[in-house]
């Protein structure tokens, strides 16, 4: 093999070498930090359970609201068509949290509870983001099949 | 009447942007100047009748016009003037007017500074500019007219979006768009340059100081938006992987490659493919910049409801402007290849691997903001990539730029000193040691601090040992030309932006609290006593107002009044109190009273101090001042190459193609 060639051999490697590392951080960066949105009803049919983070989806039930009184201590219910989830959050909520408005939490499942480390409300009152209008409404599909099935209604 | 007058200037200026698109191409293959020498008046039409159609919008929400559906969408009467001038581009159909006037701005620029450019590639440029101008005012007068009536006239109108409301935002669109739209002038230059298959490089060197003006405008619009979350969001946070600041963030990447690139294939002749290739990704990226954010096709702050007729004229459209140049790409760029070879130790190696870090951190980014959409696609579920991805990739690709900048200026074109750079990587590595050990002391041993302040001082010294080092060799007058000058402002701007990002990541401190009326609590070395919320009223808000005094050691150092705004329509908006100093930020916003109603008890409040965070849009700014600095450099003004001459060859060899 003369110079020239091997030289290049090496900076072909190289190049290789580079790109397979940046590909593998890459995908190892993304499985890391994808999270699923799930509505209540989805989290109670099991759907999330293969996952530690995830984000819950859904709106606040009218009423539901409880702050502490010594500390930053809220819980509030997040409901959707066919499932509800208490939620428990430390912290300060953003400006449009508020009875009935749909919301988007990260976090993780403590027994029942969900344990909330972010709190998102949309920013328009009357703006539900799509990708939440569009699991709502599949949950709320799927929630009738199986209301016909069971006939009966869980939801009050 | 006016409104449908503003339709009426949009499609005539569609017109003439179709003159101006086809005609010169049309002449500059068949030789005909008659044809060519459309270019320039249509584009002076064109821009006038644009600017009309935005003077109308305008006159229409200062006038308080609420029988056009977008004034009533977005302004209201109690509205201030000022924001009603920014209400203009506050929605989608205003800013793509606004996206198109910008446009109309540099294509006018562009047809002024152009006069000394051979014809025919002058007139290929402008031609581009004219295609790109069609497919925006199509865009606009098919599917976003923003002069749509709505009957009948509503007595008030909504309002425009609270976050929005901030003199930042007043600012921030028309900046960017500046940035954006100005890489359709490198765009326009090598469309032309393939076109014509040019074997002359000059065409770089004409197109250099249009790009760094682009880069640098898109420079501050990015520091501005920063900035602009920063004191209206509430968070404290100055950037948030969001999608939207991702689709500012991606052209800014790639015209950063450019930038460097074009500096390769001027002064060498070499990497002209890639400099084609890396002027049309910029403006690909900036197109889809411009859609992402205000198409809503991904969830975010900035997106609003979308239409799917947009979404597939989007789609077209992006396939049109980066598949046809991709094809011609293909067709053309072997032709353009070639220039002088370079060793494995020289400036070109530095500057490319610099490159392909910039353009792999993009493509990072676009694979971040759009996997959402791809999950989609694969019905994987809804998915999200947090901001940790980013936060783990984006470091780990600039660590090389970071550790070779000081080199790069130090290393000659061609073949590079080995010895000289061992001395160098000697004093540069002293430097950065001795200080960061300084600074151990200061930071606590936090880690990232530490690197924080080696890696500033690290390229400060580089900078500033070239700086001496031109000083000593160049004869007077000679030493700073425009474009290093430029450069080590720039070089300089990036140690400050990388120390100020490094010390306030880690340096910060955040805590959310209970307060009653009289209670102190201390955070960074400052104690801040709450003492309560009073009622207060704005043009069309009104407002709790906390009121927070600051004292240190005893001394007042400033009063702070954070704001919970209540705007029409109950929309809720924070604004928070900064108070800003060269090393340090305080930042106090308001949460919520802990005994709904009673505003006069407790309340949560979020208090932050933030160290050197104005380091951060201090090092944008320089970095913005040397992208400017740079397009000033003599060596760009464009002599009158040798004339009809030159021209003429250009016709000849053309006929001959």
């Amino acid at each position: 093999m003369n110079p020239t060639r091997k030289r290049r051999l090496i900076i072909v490697l190289l190049v290789i070498l580079a790109a397979a590392t940046a590909g593998g951080l890459g995908v190892y960066a993304l499985q890391q930090n994808m999270n699923y949105l799930f509505t209540p009803s989805q989290v109670q049919s099991g759907q999330a359970s293969g996952h530690r983070t995830f984000r819950l989806g859904g709106m606040v039930k009218a009423g539901s609201i409880q702050r502490s009184d010594k500390s930053l201590k809220v819980t509030f219910t997040v409901v959707d068509a066919g499932g509800a989830m208490p939620v428990e959050y430390t912290g300060i909520l953003p400006d449009l949290f508020r009875d009935n408005q749909s919301v988007i939490a990260t976090g993780h499942m403590d027994d029942a509870h969900f344990i909330a480390t972010e709190v998102l409300a949309k920013h328009d009152a009357t703006y539900m983001p799509k990708e939440l209008k569009d699991a709502m409404a599949k949950a709320h599909a799927n929630k009738k099949i199986e209301d016909a099935a069971a006939a009966q209604d869980k939801m009050p | 009447m006016t409104p449908e007058l503003g339709q009426l200037a949009l499609i005539l200026a569609l017109l003439l942007a179709l003159a101006q698109g086809v005609l010169p191409l049309i002449g500059a293959w068949r030789g005909n100047r008659a044809l060519m020498a459309v270019a320039r008046p249509a584009a002076a039409g064109q821009a006038v009748f644009v600017a009309m159609a935005f003077g109308i919008l305008v006159w229409a929400f200062l006038h308080f016009d609420f029988s056009v559906q977008y004034v009533a969408d977005n302004s209201n009467l109690a509205l201030p003037w000022y924001y009603r001038i920014a209400a203009v581009w506050g929605a989608h159909e205003g800013s793509l007017l606004l996206w198109i006037l910008i446009l109309n701005v540099w294509t006018v620029a562009l047809a002024a500074f152009s006069q000394k450019l051979p014809e025919v590639f002058a007139s290929r440029v402008l031609a581009v500019m004219g295609l790109v101008a069609v497919g925006f005012l199509a865009f606009i007068i098919f599917t976003s007219d923003p002069f749509g009536r709505l009957l009948p006239m509503p007595g008030d109108g909504a309002d425009l979006n609270p976050v929005l409301q901030d003199p930042g935002m007043t600012f921030h669109p028309p900046v960017l768009y500046m940035g954006y739209v100005g890489f359709s002038v490198a765009f326009a230059f090598s469309i032309a340059a393939l076109l014509g298959g040019e074997l002359e490089q000059a065409w770089v060197r004409w197109a250099r100081p249009w790009t760094n003006v682009a880069w640098a405008f898109l420079t501050l619009g990015i520091v501005a938006g920063s900035w602009w979350a920063y004191a209206e969001l509430g968070w404290g946070g100055w950037w948030f992987w969001d999608p939207v600041e991702n689709a500012s963030f991606m052209p800014w990447l790639v015209g950063l490659a450019l930038i460097h690139a074009q500096a390769v294939t001027e002064k060498r002749g070499s990497l002209r493919a890639w400099t084609i290739l890396l002027s049309i990704f910029a403006f690909s990226l900036s197109l889809l910049g411009t859609f992402l954010v205000r198409s809503g096709v991904l969830t975010s702050v900035h997106a609003f409801a979308s239409d799917p007729r947009r979404g597939i004229f989007i789609l077209a459209f992006l396939t049109i402007v980066v598949g046809g140049s991709l094809l011609l790409y293909a067709l053309r760029a072997p032709k353009v290849a070639g220039g002088k070879s370079f060793q494995l130790l020289s400036r070109e190696t530095l500057l490319l691997i610099g490159n392909l870090m910039f353009t792999v951190a993009a493509a990072m980014v676009l694979l971040g903001t759009l996997f959402p959409l791809i999950g989609d696609a694969l019905n994987m579920g809804r998915i999200s990539v947090g901001p940790p991805y980013f936060g783990f990739l984006f470091p780990l690709l600039m660590l090389p730029v970071v550790l070779l900048m000081p080199f790069g200026p130090f290393l000659r074109w061609g073949h590079g000193d080995a010895a000289a750079m061992k001395s160098l990587l000697l004093r540069v590595s002293v430097a950065a040691v001795a200080c960061a050990i300084i600074a151990a002391f200061f930071v606590h041993g936090q880690i990232k601090a530490i690197v924080g302040v080696a890696a500033g001082v690290w390229i400060t010294v580089g900078v500033l040992l070239y700086a001496y080092k031109r000083w000593r060799e160049a004869p007077r007058g000679r030493r700073y030309p425009a474009e290093m000058a430029g450069m080590l402002l720039a070089h300089f701007g990036m140690a400050v932006f990388v120390a100020g990002v490094l010390l306030s990541e880690s340096l910060s401190v955040s805590s959310d609290v209970r307060m009653a009326p009289g209670q102190t609590q201390n955070i960074g070395g400052y104690d801040l006593r709450f003492d309560g919320v009073q009622r207060t009223t704005g043009p069309n808000w009104r407002a709790d107002q906390g009121v927070i005094s600051v004292t240190r050691n005893g001394s007042q150092v400033t009063m702070m009044r954070p704001q919970k705004r209540t705007y029409a329509g109950d929309r809720v908006q924070t604004e928070s109190a900064v108070d800003a100093g060269f090393t340090r930020d305080l930042y106090v916003a308001l949460g919520e009273p802990m005994d709904a109603g009673n505003i006069q008890g407790a309340w949560s409040l979020r208090l932050y101090y933030k160290p050197f965070i104005r380091w951060i849009w201090g090092g944008g700014l320089l970095m913005m001042l040397g992208g400017l600095v740079c397009a000033t450099d003599r060596r760009f003004r464009i002599k009158r190459v040798a004339g009809a001459a030159y021209g003429n060859d250009l016709l000849a060899q053309e006929s001959r193609a």
